[in-house]
């Protein structure tokens, strides 16, 4: 058992050093490395996990808790969920505490200014690979572009449009 | 714009909910709730953050929740918004994973998470509101190299910001968001 939790927590500590960008960087080396190196479930099991955990609300990092609790119950999801989070919020609070201590010099102010547009980028960038992946008819891509001009037109909460969307995607089907 | 500075129970309560609220992306929800309810940061400020965040290994919502909660509180204050985002969500995911059995033969609720997974069109939306018109080419050119010929995301990172950086600082007005 202690055996399994360590290999839980150096495999997930070590995939979170490589995740830039969120989960789906890592995300085949996770199944390979659960699936195919660690013999913890099947390809089929693996799927189904990152397709709940797609479906859940949160990060789809949130996979990695799922997993270690299909591997070792509570205590595995604890030690994969503290290998995955733990080591980059540490190199987050460092950076950050650097990026601070240079407030005022003159070059900080030109990387600020030249990290928005690759922000913008990286954005737009995930929302049209998961816009590809989720609009697999044409009544989902109108879902989409819908949700898209009322979330820059309009005030509403965005929850009352991912619900909106939900809720038309179901009836949509049923027609 | 008059900011807020949030107390750890802020954080942890503020990122509690936004975490339960996130499907399929929680970017757009964090700037709504950051910037437009709670008003925390300056839409600036966000973007900043932000672009810290992207460079960090790690999911973008969770490097933003510890950096803003060091920012307003310290170390604490990082711990308090971490644990508000996660601790919940891992109860659900884990609930997930107890019923998944249940759920996944049925087709009404796959459609239902089909039409939830759609809304990506927020993302979509959050893109426009930041882009500045110079700003705007440089996006376009990092949103090409990543979505149509997936070249890999730290590869792109490297070369264009240092671009970015050069050209904005040579060409732009002051920028750093709206």
């Amino acid at each position: 058992m202690m055996e399994i939790l360590t290999s839980l927590l150096t495999l997930f500590a070590e995939l979170s050093r490589l995740a830039f960008g969120g989960g789906n960087t890592i995300l085949p080396e996770m199944q390979r490395r659960v699936v195919e190196v660690h013999h913890w479930m099947s390809a089929e099991e693996f799927s189904a996990l990152f397709a709940l955990s797609q479906a859940a609300p949160g990060p789809n990092l949130m996979i990695v808790t799922v997993i270690g609790w299909h591997v070792a119950s509570l205590a595995g999801a604890l030690v994969a969920t503290v290998g995955m989070f733990l080591p980059p919020s540490v190199l987050a609070v460092g950076v950050l505490h650097a990026w601070e201590r240079f407030k005022d010099r003159p070059w900080r102010a030109a990387v600020q200014t030249g990290l928005m547009p690759m922000v913008v980028g990286l954005v737009a960038a995930s929302a049209a690979l998961i816009a590809r992946s989720a609009d697999l008819d044409w009544k989902l891509a109108a879902i989409t572009a819908g949700c898209a001009a009322l979330a820059f037109k309009t005030k509403i909460h965005p929850v009352w449009l991912l619900l909106g969307g939900g809720v038309i995607g179901m009836l949509a089907e049923l027609i | 714009m008059e900011t807020v500075v949030p107390t750890k129970r802020e954080l942890f309560l503020g990122f509690l909910s936004l975490g339960m609220i996130s499907f399929g992306g929680a970017l757009p929800l964090a700037r709504n709730m950051v910037v437009e309810r709670r008003r925390w940061l300056r839409p600036e400020e966000f973007v900043e953050l932000l672009g810290l965040c992207q460079f960090l290994p790690g999911g973008n919502i969770i490097n933003l929740s510890v950096v803003l909660g060091m920012r307003f509180q310290g170390v604490g204050g990082a711990f308090a918004a971490l644990l508000g985002l996660i601790a919940m969500l891992s109860m659900v995911v884990i609930a997930l994973g107890a019923i998944y059995q249940h759920f996944h033969d049925d087709p009404h609720v796959r459609h239902l998470f089909a039409g939830l997974a759609a809304a990506a069109g927020l993302l979509i939306s959050m893109a426009i509101k930041v882009a500045l018109p110079l700003a705007a080419a440089v996006a376009l050119v990092c949103f090409a190299a990543i979505a149509v010929p997936r070249l890999p995301l730290l590869t792109t990172m490297l070369v264009l910001t240092p671009v970015s950086v050069l050209l904005l600082a040579r060409f732009g007005k002051n920028g750093g968001g709206q």
